[in-house]
Parts: C-alpha cells; sequence; structure tokens
C-alpha cells in the first residue's frame, strides 16, 4: 500500500529573502545548512506572525489541522537547530503553490486578483468600478485544472 | 502604468485574444503616456511551454498587468510571485480598442 500522496500548500507570498546567514562564529568549520522548506517558511508566518491559530493557518493553507500542527514543531525544531548550532538557514523548496485572492466587478464583468496582500483592492482595476466581489467560485488553484485532465 | 492585452491582430479593433500563451499579439499600453506597442508573439505555434515565454516577453517591458481571457495554471503561480495582476475578461467579442477606452476612464 503506498501512502496518499502530499497535499500541496497554499503559500500567500514567496518571502523577502532567500535565506540567513549567521556571523561572529567562534570556530570556523563550514557546517550544513538548514533548508527550511516554503511550507514551513509559511507556517511560521501565520502562526507566530499573524498570530492565527492552528486551525486558522490550516484553512488558509489549504491542509489539515494535524498536518498544519507538525508543519509548524518541523519548522521550529529547524529553526531551533539553526540558531543553536550556528547554522545557515536556506528558504527553499516544499510541496506549494502561489495564491492570491480573486475578485469579480459586477460594473464590467471582469475577474481579477490581487497579487499585493499588503494593499486593499476598492475598484476595479478596468473600469474604476467600486461594486466589486470577492470571488470564491472562480478557482484557479491547481486542483481544479488537475481534475480535468 | 504599463498594461499588456492580448490580441488577436495589430490593430485597435482587433478581439480580445482568449488565450494568453498563444495568443497572436501582445499589446503593451503605457497608461500615463498613452504610447502603445504591438509585439509579436513568437510562442504562439508552440508545443509547450508557450506561458511562461510570454510572461518572460511581457515581464520584460515592466508591465504591472495583464488583461486576457484565460491563463494556464503554469502562468498563474508565476505571476502571483512577479506581482503582476491578472485580469480575465471573459468577452471574445470586445476589441482591444474599447478595453483601452475602458482604462483611459
Amino acid at each position: 500500500m503506498s501512502p496518499r500522496p502530499t497535499r500541496l500548500r497554499k503559500i500567500s507570498n514567496p518571502p523577502v529573502i532567500s535565506g540567513f546567514k549567521p556571523y561572529g562564529s567562534k570556530d570556523n568549520h563550514i557546517k550544513a545548512d538548514v533548508f527550511l522548506q516554503l511550507e514551513e517558511y509559511e507556517a511560521i508566518r501565520l502562526c507566530d506572525y499573524e498570530m492565527l491559530n492552528h486551525h486558522q493557518a490550516s484553512v488558509i493553507m489549504n491542509v489539515s489541522r494535524p498536518t498544519l500542527t507538525r508543519i509548524y514543531s518541523k519548522a521550529r525544531q529547524k529553526l531551533a537547530e539553526a540558531l543553536v548550532q550556528g547554522k545557515q538557514i536556506i528558504i527553499e523548496g516544499g510541496k506549494i503553490y502561489f495564491d492570491s485572492e480573486w475578485y469579480s466587478c459586477k460594473m464590467c464583468g471582469s475577474y481579477f486578483n490581487n497579487p499585493e496582500k499588503q494593499m486593499e483592492i476598492s475598484e476595479c482595476p478596468l473600469c474604476k468600478s467600486k461594486n466589486i466581489s470577492v470571488c470564491d467560485d472562480f478557482n484557479y488553484g491547481p486542483e481544479e485544472n488537475v481534475k480535468q485532465k | 502604468m504599463k498594461v499588456a492585452i492580448t490580441s488577436t491582430g495589430n490593430t485597435l479593433d482587433s478581439k480580445l485574444d482568449q488565450r494568453f500563451g498563444r495568443c497572436s499579439y501582445f499589446l503593451i499600453y503605457d497608461t500615463d503616456t498613452r504610447g502603445m506597442e504591438f509585439i509579436p508573439n513568437p510562442n504562439k505555434e508552440a508545443q509547450e511551454g508557450a506561458g511562461p515565454a510570454s510572461v518572460q516577453i511581457v515581464a520584460s517591458r515592466d508591465v504591472k498587468k495583464i488583461i486576457s481571457g484565460e491563463f494556464g495554471i503554469k502562468i498563474k503561480s508565476l505571476l502571483d510571485s512577479l506581482k503582476i495582476q491578472m485580469i480575465v475578461i471573459k468577452e471574445p467579442e470586445k476589441s482591444v480598442g474599447e478595453i483601452i477606452n475602458m482604462l483611459n476612464q
């Protein structure tokens, strides 16, 4: 029996940096790097930066609550290892996809997304109408496309 | 700010191309200077990888928004990480000129 395939984790934005370097090390041995996966970065961001609980974070990342807790504890373990042993952190990899929120305009009937998470969208980029709504059913997530194939 | 619009031809009367990666022309429109430029798409007949290649062409012109009828699965995550906004118009009969008029409002 083969295990179930890993579910794709939803990441809102890629991190602004690709890693961390330690400085002021006493010994000059080059140590192995710690590879923090993007899904682990996102778990840390949601739980410790946005201060969400594990259930809320799991809904955002589109995984189950126990899975989120496992990703999160692994991330904490890796960060602690890097901190204690003075290792370099590299953020990369993971089974993820980037996603942003979609809106629809009731005036011109167009759909558009919001690539800048920090900025709220209040008007349609096309016709400048304020009559827009968040669109749930217009999903471009990979799962829908995989099903069609 | 620059906007890319997928077009079926190289005039303002041409219709909006419903595909992004394999559209005939890209119309790059600058909302500040009102200048426009038609770029023929070399990936029109590409077997695969037309989407990412087209993104590269458009992103090199520093556009912030792309207007098309549909975006493929490979492009979506790419544009999200490049912070380019996607605008989807599901009206194949709309001409490129009409869309530019809407942008100028």
